[in-house]
């Protein structure tokens, strides 16, 4: 017989200012098995540790119950106050009478009858619990970073600086990403390439670093510490040990239509391509959907002026399979389509740019080599229009709900850099509120507008009109209670951005929960930051939510210790909650081991003594190791043999009785 | 029967099916508003002053005959708050507490002209006709 | 008789809810304080495919008005498949639960995934409101009495 004690917490006045502790303590009590029950303000605490410690030395508990918060916050703290206290850490049961009670309930009654219930229901599950016992499995030293922009770079040097192998997967053909395409960063106007390039290059150079570029991940399998995953190498067309990077076979290549991805569409590039001079690798790929050699089949100039030899038009793709203790998801971000957005005119006028086009405008590697100039006439504009919040904080369907964070710093940025080198342009800026909260953002942006006589105007655009070859620019200062009309040259647009597309598809193979916004979601929203729920995978950048460059470095580093901190483990502790098959009951029917995610159960032929009777049997083995616990099996066994050890179809049954009762 | 301010405010929420605490004071509905210059109490203005229970002001406001029903502010608000429902709300309103002011469809001949566009017939309609 | 009956009224429901979603977005749900029903008592299982449909009939036998199932979205699965297998399962039992004597709405299966606290305090009042309208469930072992 079990001897359970229960412990209802106060959590201050969390749960005890809508549940009546005391009663739960009464109710608790008169449960068969409980033995001793009691209440304290903070059962988390040292000191409530201390009283379950106690109570289980001197009323000789065999389980416990404790009424608190969420499991997913205490459970394992509860555990090791047993384990401390000399009982197997899995007797301990957690009744959620805070998020799932007094949080949610305003009637005391209500909320502490609902307490109530939920005690019986642990109890009733604790009674029938066993102790378990924690296996162990394997770390693969190997961690891979998925995306190879500034929040990919930074998380892999970090690790490899901590002695630990990555590789970093991207999917274009050089890593950079985002960043790579600035020209200028807030709030200190660093060039972006002058500080991205050398962390490019020391990556690429890191003997404990390998990149895959133009890669994708197609298959991932496994779990923390032990994953597997097929990297495909998407055929480059070029061998990147002869190529020398001599650009002659971009300069020669006959077809030069295709819109360079590099400069937002702004420009075209040639069909074998590297995006931007600083690529790394400096290694070229032949887009075949454009070149002329894979269209009709004649062509070939890149392979006839390729002194090196490098051009292979055989290549195909290669996957590559690798095991890694560890994945880092840094994939970024894009910004939003604007083809909803007619009132803005942007699929109309090429005067009407997103801000992350004006970055490549204003590059000097750009397609205008830096100097400011309409797309439309390539004439100097005399005056510009910024728009802010197009497509953020929108409850439309055309955009998103929150806010995209970096728009304003980098309008306010736009603004000083073109009336500092262009002091003769108007600028206008139009914005619903200006959010600069970091450390000089602020006064950045009150710099734009008093050194630099940016006009702000507080209120949302309504209307951009072609007007000949201007812009008409229809809106309302609120602040004047006036309206607006106002001929313009350029207008740029403070477009949204949204997680990379290709991140549902990661996330899916990653089993890692994400957000209907396509934001991969942290275990914990303020504590545990940058790990997913899923064991072994951690979140990089803006992939996790918008993100400035600052923060994604400081997040890049942080999920970079998070990931040498699980590496640096010699094994990991794994799951007791696994299923077990009672081979008596067994009638080796294979049902369990056709849904088994994990490959964990097989079939063995074993002399079994079924009541006095030897006889060989085809019985189902779980190998410990390899569940997960889902439970899959429990519930495809046709003659219950397979049950879940801390979940067993008795402890569920119980606690639905007690729900019940 | 005599409402309050406050229950007006009601009303016209209520009437025009619009929660006015959904929006963010960006102003661009009073920026797509063809009309905003003929306004003295603006689109945007609607919206907070039925928030802050100031009905007396729009309903001796000349902005709710001015409004054309073109529903830009509707059609481009951010945060789906509606402001032509609500300047339909108030005038319905004021309409109702006025009796009897048709605009009979056999008038409409008279008034009709090369120049007059289709929606500020439609528009006529929801202003003069309950 | 039947009217009184109905003010008096307090169901009993009974959620399974996945650790690694459902419980989480209800956990989300507690803490942004959304609240819903007291009548709803959560049960964790680690994933949507533990919940054996033996539990749900188990939990009309003793008393329960409804019972809802809550899971990860479909692709989302911690275990990558589990909730697929829920889905059909379901299905199959829901297909047979009106012969047994259990109203179709008093059952239902949906995806909650951590993030979304509010879609989990919506589905908890939408569904409670159902079994409201449903009524008090005619019990399975009260069927056997009353056969004639």
């Amino acid at each position: 017989m079990q001897r359970i004690g229960v412990f209802v917490c106060h959590c201050g006045s969390n749960i005890a200012a809508t549940v009546d502790v005391a009663r739960v303590v009464e109710a608790a009590a008169k449960e068969p098995g409980v033995v001793h029950a009691e209440d304290y303000a903070y059962m988390c605490s040292e000191a409530g540790q201390l009283k379950i410690r106690e109570a289980i030395k001197e009323k000789n508990l065999t389980g416990i119950v404790v009424c608190s918060c969420s499991p997913r916050m205490h459970e394992n703290t509860f555990r090791q106050a047993a384990e401390r206290a000399g009982i197997n850490p899995y007797m301990v049961e957690i009744a959620n009478i805070r998020e799932h009670c007094s949080w949610i309930h305003k009637d005391m009654e209500e909320a502490t009858e609902k307490a109530v219930i939920l005690a019986r229901a642990a109890i009733a599950k604790v009674t029938l619990n066993a102790p378990l016992q924690a296996g162990t499995s394997r770390v693969v030293k190997r961690a891979l970073v998925i995306g190879g922009g500034i929040a990919g770079i930074q998380t892999a040097l970090d690790i490899a600086d901590a002695g630990y192998e990555v590789d970093i997967v991207e999917k274009t053909p050089s890593i950079g990403g985002r960043m790579s395409q600035l020209d200028k960063t807030f709030p200190t106007l660093d060039c972006s390439a002058c500080i991205l390039t050398p962390k490019m290059v020391e990556a690429a150079a890191h003997e404990k670093i390998h990149i895959y570029t133009y890669s994708e991940v197609e298959k991932v399998s496994g779990f923390v510490g032990d994953f597997t995953v097929d990297i495909r190498k998407k055929a480059r067309s070029v061998d990147m040990s002869k190529c020398t990077g001599c650009g002659v076979c971009q300069e020669k290549c006959p077809s030069k239509k295709a819109p360079s991805e590099f400069n937002r569409g702004l420009n075209t590039r040639s069909a074998i391509y590297t995006p931007f001079a600083q690529a790394i690798p400096n290694v070229p790929v032949i887009d075949r959907e454009n070149c002329i050699k894979f269209k009709t089949g004649k062509c070939g100039v890149c392979a006839k002026v390729c002194q090196a030899g490098a051009i292979d038009y055989e290549q195909k793709d290669e996957i590559v399979t690798e095991n890694y203790g560890a994945i880092v998801v840094a994939t970024g971000f894009d910004t939003i389509k604007l083809d909803q957005y007619d009132e803005y005119s942007y699929s109309t006028s090429p005067d009407v740019i997103t801000s992350l086009e004006l970055e490549r405008i204003m590059n000097a590697a750009g397609p205008t080599k830096g100097h400011l100039e309409r797309m439309s006439d390539h004439k100097p504009p005399k005056s510009m229009v910024f728009i802010q919040c197009v497509g953020s904080r929108c409850a439309d369907k055309r955009g998103k709900s929150y806010c995209s964070k970096i728009c304003c710093m980098y309008t306010a940025k736009h603004a000083m850099l073109i009336r500092d080198k262009y002091p003769d342009v108007e600028v206008t800026v139009f914005y619903i509120d200006v959010r600069t909260p970091g450390k000089n953002f602020d006064e950045f942006y009150r710099r734009a507008v008093e050194e630099y006589g940016v006009n702000y105007i507080k209120g949302q655009v309504g209307k951009v009109a072609e007007i000949g070859d201007k812009l008409l620019v229809q809106g309302v200062d609120l602040i004047d209670n006036k309206r607006i009309l106002m001929e313009t040259d350029m207008v740029v647009l403070a477009t949204a951005i949204e997680p990379n597309p290709d991140v549902r598809k990661i996330a899916t193979m990653l089993t890692a929960s994400i957000d209907t916004n396509n934001f991969l979601t942290e275990s914990h929203a303020k504590l545990r930051p940058v790990e997913s729920p899923t064991a072994g995978i951690f979140l990089s950048g803006v992939c996790q939510g918008p993100k400035d460059i600052p923060e994604t470095v400081a997040q890049a580093g942080a999920a970079a210790v998070k990931v040498v901190g699980l590496l640096a483990k010699d094994h990991l502790v794994t799951n007791p909650c696994v299923a077990k098959s009672d081979e008596l009951l067994c009638n080796g029917c294979s049902s369990c081991e056709k849904v088994c995610p994990y490959g964990a159960i097989s079939y063995v032929e074993k002399e079994v003594n079924d009541h006095g009777i030897r006889e060989n049997r085809r019985v189902a083995l779980v190998n410990s190791a390899l569940c997960q616990g889902c439970g899959a099996c429990t519930v495809a066994c046709p003659s219950g043999a397979m049950d879940l050890q801390g979940f067993s179809n008795r402890q569920i049954l119980a606690e639905v009785d007690a729900i019940c009762r | 029967m005599h409402r309050t301010e406050k229950e007006q405010a009601d009303l016209i929420r209520e009437i025009s099916g619009v929660d006015t605490r959904k929006c963010m004071k960006c102003g661009k509905c009073s920026a797509s508003c063809p009309a905003y210059d003929e306004m003295d109490i603006r689109p945007h203005q609607f919206v907070s002053y039925v928030q802050n229970g100031d009905v007396k002001a729009l309903l001796e406001s000349k902005s709710i005959w001015k409004c054309l029903s073109c529903f830009a502010c509707l059609e481009r608000c951010p945060r789906d708050v509606k402001p032509a429902k609500l300047i339909e709300a108030v005038r319905l309103m004021v309409i109702r507490q006025r009796g009897e002011d048709y605009l009979s469809p056999n008038e409409v001949p008279e008034l009709l002209d090369e120049e007059l566009p289709q929606q500020l017939l439609a528009s006529a309609f929801r202003k003069y006709r309950k | 008789m039947q009217v009184e009956k109905t003010q008096e009224f307090r169901p009993k429901i009974v959620a399974f809810c996945c650790n690694w979603c459902s419980y989480a977005g209800a956990d989300l749900a507690g803490s942004s304080r959304l609240s819903y029903p007291a009548d709803v008592k959560i049960i964790r299982v680690p994933c949507s495919c533990r919940v054996n449909p033996m539990f749900i009939l188990r939990a009309f036998q003793r008393g329960a008005d409804g019972v809802i199932l809550c899971g990860c979205h479909p692709g989302d699965c911690h275990y990558t498949t589990g909730n697929y297998y829920a889905r059909r399962r379901m299905t199959l039992l829901f297909s047979m639960l009106d012969y047994l004597g259990v109203e179709n709405g008093r059952t239902r299966v949906e995806w909650v995934s951590a993030a979304e606290g509010v879609k989990f305090s919506a589905t908890m009042n939408e569904f409670v409101a159902k079994i409201h309208s449903l009524g008090e469930n005619v019990r399975l072992e009260d069927l056997r009495c009353k056969r004639d």
